[in-house]
């Protein structure tokens, strides 16, 4: 006869306990009396013997892993015996399980920890009734979309766990406004590969198994950068960043170097005299890559409104087809990771791609001594098709010269 | 007492000083009236004509003798939904009549109404109501309206045998009596509600007891003759012009055709026999005889008359058939009339 | 700015009015020689005399109507009801002739007209005589309705009514009368269709009109925002046909809640058709579904402590605000 073990109440004022070592393990044999498992109070750590003998059939909670009181943690029962009906109340699935919610039953006070089973609290999914919907009001709906909270993973405090404002603007002050998952410690899951992440999946195998790819840095010393970009937002309305100087510092080498800004076709290449730059940007379900047409002819006012304007579109899901289709370069920048350094895969049909990396401050050698510096790496991944080391370095070499001297880029 | 008319059986050595113009025009409006009823008959009968159709069959000479005849254009007439005749006689087109009745946006009131709510501001039509005996109040409010700006309009007001048992017609009488307002009520008594006799429905049979309650001045009428109509409904009329003060005539009269298009010309509350007695006394026939004994008409003039006619019921057809119906656009043209700053 | 009392207000607005336009006459039940049930008609009678101000039996179908019928026919009558309540025997007329007559002649008849008097509850009178039937009048298309809260807002309001081209339900109370405010010097009107947010408040929109929101709401906003902690944005319609509802939207943007407290029955009420339309305009700025507080859904008992249960009261409105702010 199967029974569930619950975590004890091993303080008077202990709400949850941590499993630290179950001594027996999944399809041992206990016998009444003997230490089950070691449990973490607020206080202290205890011992909880267990009072049935019989299989430990399964455990539910495992090591590391956090109970509230009166939650199921394991199962013992006899070798064969379908215990799928004492699990029932348990999902399998992150999100779900581990609950802070008060259970309905708690154990006596200071009372050993062998306890009579009591009936499993049914373990509440965050704000999720029995059919798994989720409740939510619409405008905690509307919350949790524009900043990407996970709204199933939301605890709801309404009527019937409907998520609320004040849940949503929970999760958003508690720092964290990614998607809010709790995991099982020591489970896998399936994620299903949203549509994008599949294109993806496709086109980078695609272009890693095709062209054959080789790489080369380059450092810019970014002082002379910085001084410009001060300069042009004491001059503009909006905000302008590095992303935009370097799109078109990259714009203008690339018109120089229009090897680099090419096509590999077989028999040729096509090479293109107007850049169309994609901007990678991360969006959940992966990456999207908007693109500016005509950089070459934009100045960076331009190129800073188009970028803002992309960039929000694709976070909304709004892009039209042409405006990530068609481009003739790509710059993928990581810097904002604190990423020093990376190499990036060509997206076909291009000949290559820029990663960029962060502004360091760092001890750097001017005219023989040693000053502070900030200065950025840049990698590019070619396709040797079309481009050989020399030409990448030249193109490099060209692209640092403008962002050393960006005053150039008003010639 | 009775309801059964009497054949009219007087004859008129005088016909008033009318001249002849005037009283072969009543004779046109009169074979108009019931030729024109005939056509919505028919055309109810095909399907172009929706809804309620309440048919004058029968009692032209109330709406001639009355309201072509005792009033003038500036005397505001007003009743319930049996109002074609009414409209007709009271001046407004026959053809935008007709398309009202099929529903088209050259109606008199642009295809809104429909058959019950015969309107006409120029000819001062007042309508066409369809609840019974509501009317009549607002009959009162029209005669308040001419004393209160110092006017000289009488309002007509028409009505069913029926309306004379329902509350607003005794708040409208007592009010028009207490305050002295020009309105004459004229009950078109043909006997029957639909399918109640009068005599199944009112206390008193003889309704102008009714108009005793609030001490009107009453007469009872014979609507089989329309220089009778004529007489005394203008009696009634020169008096609230120059007093003030209200009527309540009752005028018999009979409908050849049932209550409306759906109701049942004869059957358990009328036989046929009677119908066919009543029509020997049809008015328009009676005033026929009086023109010929008058040697003011001929048999070859009756007949040019209906070919006359006719022609006018035709063309009437004609217009409302090629009408466009209301666009949908028209749907909330008419919902609050703005203010034009005054 | 002159402070008169809401009878004076509504007073001058008919005085006013009389002047600017001969067409305008007052009818109604004791309005000329009793100075008016409610003496709002109080020296009418004899600055203008018995063709202007006139003493109707009580025949309601009967008076409404010939106000329909002199409308019609070129004037501008004003129809007292003693109450609102007695304006059922003359809803057919109001409802079928007054409201439809534009409508149904196709342009060839309008009924410039307004039909006055006292609505709701006051204390003790009974089921008949307490009605608040506001919803029946603003159901049938071709009417407006107004109710204002204030006597600026009832001067201004009736001045207008006077001078629209179609029938309006002027719907009073008569536990206001004797209200005193403030009005504004000179000439003034208030517009139909634009409402007033009566007091700033960030947490939950209440909706209110008439003596409702006069006597009850304004009686109880200080003190409950006291006791819950929040701060309530007050807003009055002043009209309910036409209703503004971009006002009240613009505010349910802001506190993402609305609470409706009327005198109505709860089935289709003003306060339905109000949340109704607001739950689809700002669905998706509402964090809990729209609140009402109605009168309880029998006729008016005459006791009076049954009476306090089944009107809108402090403690209707404490629990309105609480399940709509999820405060328990």
């Amino acid at each position: 006869m199967a029974t569930k073990i619950m975590m004890p109440k091993l303080s008077d004022t202990m709400e949850e306990g941590v499993i630290l070592k179950w001594v027996r393990k999944e399809g041992e044999k206990v016998k009444q009396g003997e230490t089950l498992v070691e449990i973490e109070s607020d206080k202290a750590d205890m011992e909880l013997e267990a009072y049935d003998s019989g299989v430990l059939r399964k455990i539910v909670v495992p090591e590391g892993g956090k109970a509230a009181i009166g939650a199921l943690i394991a199962v013992i029962g006899d070798p064969n015996e379908d215990i799928s009906g004492m699990l029932a109340d348990v999902p399998l699935t992150p999100g779900k399980a581990v609950s802070a919610e008060k259970p309905k039953e708690t154990a006596p006070k200071g009372a050993a920890p062998a306890q009579p089973p009591t009936p499993a609290t049914p373990v509440q999914p965050a704000g999720q009734p029995g059919d798994g919907r989720t409740k939510a009001s619409p405008l905690a709906k509307r919350l949790a979309q524009d900043h990407h909270v996970n709204i199933a993973g939301v605890q709801g405090s309404g009527p019937q766990g409907r998520v609320i404002k004040r849940d949503v603007e929970g999760v958003l002050s508690s720092g964290s406004a990614v998607p809010q998952r709790t995991y099982l410690a020591g489970t896998s899951e399936d994620v299903a590969l949203s549509p994008i992440r599949k294109t993806i999946a496709k086109r980078m195998t695609e272009s890693k198994t095709t062209a054959p790819h080789f790489y080369v840095t380059i450092e810019a010393d970014m002082e002379p950068a910085m001084t410009f970009r001060e300069q042009l937002n004491a001059a503009s309305e909006s905000k302008i960043s590095f992303t935009d100087i370097l799109i078109k510092a990259t714009a203008s080498a690339l018109m120089r170097h229009p090897q680099i800004n090419a096509t590999y076709l077989g028999d040729s290449m096509k090479q293109y005299h107007y850049v169309h730059m994609a901007v990678a940007v991360a969006l959940d379900e992966g990456l999207v890559t908007p693109i500016i047409r005509n950089c070459e002819q934009k100045g960076i006012a331009a190129i800073n409104a188009d970028l803002r304007d992309l960039a929000e579109r694709a976070r909304n899901r709004k892009l039209k087809p042409e405006e990530y289709t068609g481009a003739t370069f790509t710059i993928s920048n990581l810097g904002m990771y604190g990423v020093e350094e990376f190499v990036a895969i060509i997206n076909p049909p291009e000949g290559a791609i820029l990663a960029v990396g962060s502004i360091v401050e760092k001890p750097v050698v001017k005219k023989g001594a040693i000053v502070i510096g900030h200065t950025m790496k840049m990698t590019l991944s070619s396709d040797h098709r079309i481009i050989d080391g020399a030409v990448a370095a030249r193109f490099l070499q060209d692209l640092k010269k403008i962002l050393e001297n960006p005053a150039s880029l008003a010639l | 007492m009775s309801t059964t008319s009497a054949a009219p059986k007087k004859q008129h050595s005088r016909l008033f000083g009318l001249p002849k113009e005037t009283l072969l025009d009543w004779y046109d409006d009169m074979l108009l009236v019931r030729r024109f009823e005939e056509k919505c008959a028919q055309l109810y009968g095909m399907g172009k004509i929706m809804g309620f159709c309440h048919l004058y069959n029968g009692q032209e000479a109330i709406s001639t003798g009355a309201v072509k005849g005792a009033i003038t254009r500036d005397d505001y007439v007003i009743t319930a939904y049996r109002d074609h005749g009414l409209a007709i006689s009271k001046g407004v087109d026959p053809k935008p009549i007709m398309a009202e009745l099929l529903g088209k946006v050259t109606g008199t009131t642009r295809g809104q109404g429909g058959s019950m709510h015969i309107f006409d501001k120029e000819t001062n039509f007042l309508g066409g109501h369809a609840i019974v005996g509501s009317h009549i109040p607002i009959a009162a409010g029209a005669a308040f309206a001419s004393k209160y700006k110092g006017e000289k309009r009488v309002c007509l007001c028409f009505m069913g045998d029926g309306a004379t048992n329902i509350g607003a017609f005794h708040e409208g009488l007592n009010l028009a009596a207490l305050w002295k307002l020009p309105v004459v009520f004229i009950i078109e008594n043909n006997r029957y509600s639909m399918g109640t006799s009068v005599r199944r429905s009112s206390a008193v049979e003889e309704l102008i007891k009714k108009g005793l309650g609030y001490d009107l001045r009453t007469e009872v009428i014979d609507g089989f003759n329309v220089l009778e109509v004529y007489t005394k409904v203008k009696a009634a009329v020169d008096h609230a012009r120059e007093t003030y003060e209200p009527s309540l005539l009752e005028i018999r009269t009979y409908r050849y055709r049932g209550h409306s298009m759906s109701d049942p010309i004869h059957g358990h509350y009328r036989t046929k026999e009677e119908v066919e007695e009543q029509k020997k006394y049809d008015p328009i026939s009676v005033f026929a005889e009086i023109l010929k004994a008058e040697k003011l008409v001929d048999e070859e003039w009756l007949d040019e008359a209906e070919k006359r006619i006719k022609a006018i019921v035709e063309e009437c057809v004609t217009f409302a058939e090629n009408s466009p119906e209301p666009p949908l656009e028209n749907l909330y043209d008419v919902y609050y009339k703005e203010s034009n700053g005054e | 700015m002159p402070t008169v009392s809401l009878r004076e207000a509504l007073n001058q607005a008919i005085d006013e009015e009389m002047a600017r336009d001969e067409r305008v006459f007052l009818m109604g039940e004791e309005v000329a020689e009793y100075n008016g049930a409610y003496k709002v008609s109080q020296g009418l009678l004899a600055k203008w005399g018995p063709r202007r101000i006139i003493d109707t039996p009580i025949a309601e179908a009967g008076f409404a109507g010939i106000g329909i019928g002199a409308a019609m026919c070129g004037l501008r009558p004003i129809v007292e009801f003693m109450t609102w309540n007695f304006s059922l025997v003359a809803y057919d007329q109001i409802a079928n002739h007054a409201a439809k007559m534009y409508s149904m002649t196709g342009g060839h008849f309008n009924v410039p007209m307004v039909f006055r008097g006292p609505g709701g509850a006051a204390h003790g009178l009974g089921a008949t005589h307490s009605q608040a039937l506001e919803s029946i009048y603003a159901h049938i298309p071709g009417l407006k309705v107004v109710m204002p809260s204030t006597c600026k807002d009832a001067k201004g309001l009736l001045k207008t009514a006077i001078r629209d081209e179609n029938p309006v339900i002027f719907i009073e109370s008569e536990v206001m009368y004797g209200d005193k405010g403030e009005i504004p010097e000179g000439e003034y009107t208030i517009p139909f269709g634009v409402g007033e947010v009566k007091k700033e408040g960030k947490d939950v929109t209440l909706v209110s009109w008439s003596k409702v929101l006069a006597h009850i709401v304004w009686k109880s906003v200080e003190k409950l925002e006291e006791e819950l902690g929040i701060s309530i944005e007050v807003i009055d319609p002043r009209t309910i046909k036409p209703m503004d509802y971009d006002l009240i939207v613009e505010s349910v943007k802001k506190t993402n809640r609305l609470l409706i407290v009327e005198e109505g029955w709860p089935f289709a009420s003003v306060g339905a058709q109000l949340s109704d339309e607001i739950t689809r305009r700002a669905f998706d700025y509402l964090d809990a579904p729209v609140e009402r507080v109605n009168q309880e859904d029998v006729p008016l008992p005459y006791a009076k402590a049954l009476e306090k249960h089944s009107l809108p009261n402090i403690d209707k409105i404490r629990a309105g605000l609480k399940k709509v702010l999820y405060i328990d």
